[in-house]
C-alpha cells in the first residue's frame, strides 16, 4: 500500500525485440531500489516506460497513487529523471540550462537561480557555469545533466547509469549525493551495470537479464546464502595437478578451486583454518606469496543466479561505461 | 501558474536560441526585399503594381518566417534529445507544442511586418483595412506554423526537415492564389488550391490590402481557424504516436 511504484506485468517490443517482458515489481516509498544488468537488458526501456516516455505493450502502472498504465504523463510532477545520455541545450550556459529545467516544473524565477547556483556548487562546476554547455568535457556534462533532473527536488528520481563518464573522484562524490537524496526521503529507481555500485548503495537490486527480473530482493537476502559459505585465495608459485591431488586428498572438508596456476580459491561451509594449508603448500616447496579472507560479495550471488560471469560487466567498468 | 511559467520560458528560450539569432533576422529582413526587387525587375511594372504584389510578400514573409526554424529545431532538438526534457516536464502535451510554436507564430507575424513597413515609404497604404488585415496575418502564422510542425513531426533528420518544407512551401505559393488567380489554374489543380490554408489567407490578404477577395471573409477565417484547429489537433496525435514509443 505504501508503495511508490507498483509494475505488474510490464512488456515492452521493439519490431524484432523483446525489450522486456513480463516485469513486476514495487518500490516502496523512500526506498533505493537498483535494476543491475548487462548492456541491453532493458533497463533504459524500462525507465523510458515508467517516465512516460515510451508506451508499454502490457502491465500496469502505478506511479505515487496514480495509474500510469493509460495516461502516462500523470505523474511527471512527481518525478525527476537522469538520462543515460547528457541531454542538455549545447547553445546555453551551465547555469541557464539548469534555470530552464527548474522553469519546466514551474519554478519562480528567484527560487530555481538560487538553487541553480547551489548545484553548480555541489557539482564543482561554479567555474564552468557561464560557459555553453556544448563546450562541457564528457563529465561535465554528465554532472551538469543530474543537477538538471534534481533542480526541481522531485519526490522520486530515476538515474539512468548515473555514474558512467565519471572519474573515480567524482563517482565517490556522487554517490555521495545519492545516499543523502535517499537519506532524505527521495524515492531512486537506479540502473547501473557497477555491481559494487549497487551493493553500496541500494536497499534492494532487481538482475535483469534480455529484459526479464531474474532475481528481486534486499541485499541481505541475496547474500543469505553465501554467508555460510567461507572462502579464502591463495596467491602461490605455480602448482601442478600433482599439488592438486594432494591438497584434495589431505584436506577432505575443503573444496579447492585452481583459478590459475597460481590462485588457489578454498570454499568450505565452516571457517576454514588458512595456515594449515598454507603450510601444507609450503612443505611441498611451493612458496606463498598471499593468503586472505574473501566476504563473499553481490558478484558471486550474480554469476550464480545469471550465470553471467562478473567479468563481462567488470569490463565495461575499465572501460568507464565503454558505450558506444 | 506553473504552467504558465514553463510556457512563457520555452518560448523565451526558443525566441533566443532560434528566432532573434542576426543571420534569422537579416533574412527576414532581406527576404522580402529581394522578391520585390525581383517582381519589378522581372515584370518591368512600376511602383503601382506593388499593392498587387504586397499580399503576396506579406504571406511569404509569414510562410517562410514561421516554417524554415521550426521544423529543423525541432528535428534538432528530437535528435539530440533535449526534446526529452520538455515530454517529462509536468505540463500537457497541448501547452508544450504551444510554447513550441508561438515563438515562430510571433516570428512569422513580425517578419510579416516587414514588407508593408517598406511598402510604406513608396505607396499609399491608406486604402488599406488593417482591422482585417491583422488577424489574417496572425491565423496564416498559426496555419503555417501548425503545418510547420506537421512537417517537424513526420521527419526524423534535420536535413528531411528542410527538404519536406519545401516540398510543400513552393507548390502552396503558385496554388494559393496568391500570385496567378486560382480562375487561371487548369482544372484539375483547382480542387488542390482549395484544401490549402494558405489560399484562404491569400484571399484575406487581397481583400483586405487591395479590396480584391474573391471568398466571404466570414468563410476564409471560419475555414482558416478550422484549419488551425485541425493541423494542431493531427499533429499532436501524431506526437504521441510517434514521440512516445
Ligand atoms: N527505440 C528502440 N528501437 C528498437 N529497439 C530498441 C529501442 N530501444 C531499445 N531497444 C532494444 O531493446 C533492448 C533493451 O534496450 P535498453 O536500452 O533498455 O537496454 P539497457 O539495459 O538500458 O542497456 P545499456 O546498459 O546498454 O544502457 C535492446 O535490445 C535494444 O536494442
Ligand atoms: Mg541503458
Amino acid at each position: 500500500m505504501n508503495d511508490t511504484i507498483a509494475v505488474v506485468n510490464l512488456s515492452k517490443r521493439f519490431a524484432d525485440v523483446q525489450a522486456v517482458s513480463d516485469l513486476s515489481f514495487n518500490i516502496s516509498k523512500g526506498e533505493l531500489f537498483g535494476f543491475l544488468g548487462p548492456n541491453g537488458a532493458g533497463k533504459t526501456t524500462t525507465i523510458n516506460i515508467l517516465t512516460g516516455l515510451a508506451r508499454p505493450d502490457n502491465g500496469t502502472i502505478m506511479i505515487g497513487g496514480m495509474d500510469c498504465s493509460q495516461k502516462h504523463r500523470a505523474a511527471q510532477h512527481l518525478i525527476g529523471v537522469v538520462p543515460d545520455e547528457s541531454n542538455l541545450y549545447p547553445e546555453l550556459t551551465g547555469f541557464d540550462n539548469l534555470c530552464f529545467c527548474g522553469a519546466l516544473y514551474g519554478m519562480p524565477r528567484q527560487e530555481r537561480q538560487n538553487k541553480a547556483q547551489e548545484l553548480l556548487k555541489v557539482f564543482g562546476l561554479e567555474e564552468a557555469a557561464n560557459r555553453k554547455f556544448g563546450g562541457y568535457s564528457k563529465g561535465m556534462k554528465r554532472k551538469l545533466t543530474i543537477a538538471a533532473g534534481i533542480i526541481h527536488e522531485p519526490q522520486i528520481l530515476f538515474l539512468d547509469e548515473p555514474t558512467t563518464g565519471l572519474d573515480v573522484a567524482s563517482a565517490r562524490q556522487l554517490r555521495q549525493l545519492i545516499s543523502d537524496l535517499h537519506k532524505n526521503g527521495t524515492t531512486i529507481f537506479l540502473t547501473t551495470h557497477y555491481i559494487e555500485e549497487a551493493q553500496r548503495l541500494c536497499n534492494r537490486i532487481a538482475f535483469i537479464v534480455s529484459g526479464h527480473i531474474v532475481k528481486i530482493d534486499t541485499i541481505e537476502n541475496l547474500l543469505q546464502p553465501f554467508q555460510n559459505i567461507h572462502v579464502v585465495q591463495i596467491i602461490c608459485a605455480d602448482t601442478d595437478e600433482k599439488i592438486h591431488h594432494r591438497l584434495a586428498n589431505s584436506f577432505p572438508d575443503m573444496n579447492f578451486i585452481f583459478v590459475r596456476k597460481d590462485i588457489i580459491r578454498i570454499e568450505a561451509d565452516k571457517p576454514i583454518l588458512a595456515g594449515a594449508v598454507v603450510r601444507f603448500l609450503e612443505e611441498q616447496e611451493i612458496e606463498v606469496y598471499e593468503a586472505k579472507r574473501i566476504t563473499p560479495s553481490l558478484e558471486d550471488v550474480f554469476v550464480q543466479i545469471t550465470g553471467i560471469e562478473a567479468d563481462a560487466m567488470k569490463k565495461e567498468k575499465s572501460g568507464m561505461g565503454g558505450k558506444t | 501558474m506553473k504552467a504558465w511559467i514553463a510556457f512563457w520560458n520555452i518560448l523565451v528560450k526558443d525566441m533566443r536560441s532560434y528566432y532573434l539569432k542576426p543571420p534569422n533576422i537579416s533574412w527576414g529582413l532581406l527576404f522580402p526585399l529581394v522578391w520585390i526587387a525581383m517582381f519589378f525587375i522581372r515584370s518591368g511594372l512600376g511602383m503601382d503594381s506593388l499593392p498587387n504584389l504586397l499580399p503576396g510578400l506579406v504571406a511569404l514573409s509569414i510562410l517562410f518566417g514561421t516554417t524554415s526554424v521550426l521544423s529543423v529545431t525541432v528535428t534538432f532538438e528530437k535528435k539530440g534529445r533535449s526534446f526529452e526534457r520538455l515530454l517529462l516536464a509536468p505540463i500537457s502535451l497541448e501547452t508544450l507544442m504551444l510554447a513550441k510554436t508561438s515563438g515562430a507564430i510571433l516570428f512569422g507575424t513580425i517578419n510579416a511586418l516587414v514588407p508593408i513597413f517598406i511598402a510604406m515609404f513608396l505607396i499609399d497604404l491608406s486604402a488599406i483595412n488593417w482591422v482585417v488585415l491583422f488577424p489574417a496575418m496572425v491565423f496564416i502564422a498559426v496555419s503555417s506554423t501548425f503545418l510547420g510542425l506537421f512537417i517537424a513531426v513526420s521527419v526524423k533528420e534535420v536535413f528531411e526537415a528542410q527538404t519536406f518544407s519545401n516540398f510543400f512551401r513552393f507548390p502552396m505559393i503558385f496554388l494559393c492564389g496568391l500570385f496567378f488567380p486560382i480562375e487561371q489554374l487548369p482544372i484539375w489543380l483547382k480542387p488542390l488550391s482549395y484544401i490549402l490554408p494558405l489560399t484562404y489567407g491569400a484571399d484575406v490578404l487581397h481583400a483586405s490590402i487591395n479590396n480584391s477577395g474573391k471568398i466571404p471573409l466570414v468563410l476564409d477565417f471560419i475555414l482558416l481557424i478550422a484549419f488551425c484547429v485541425v493541423l494542431f489537433l493531427v499533429t499532436l496525435r501524431n506526437i504521441g504516436r510517434k514521440w512516445i514509443i
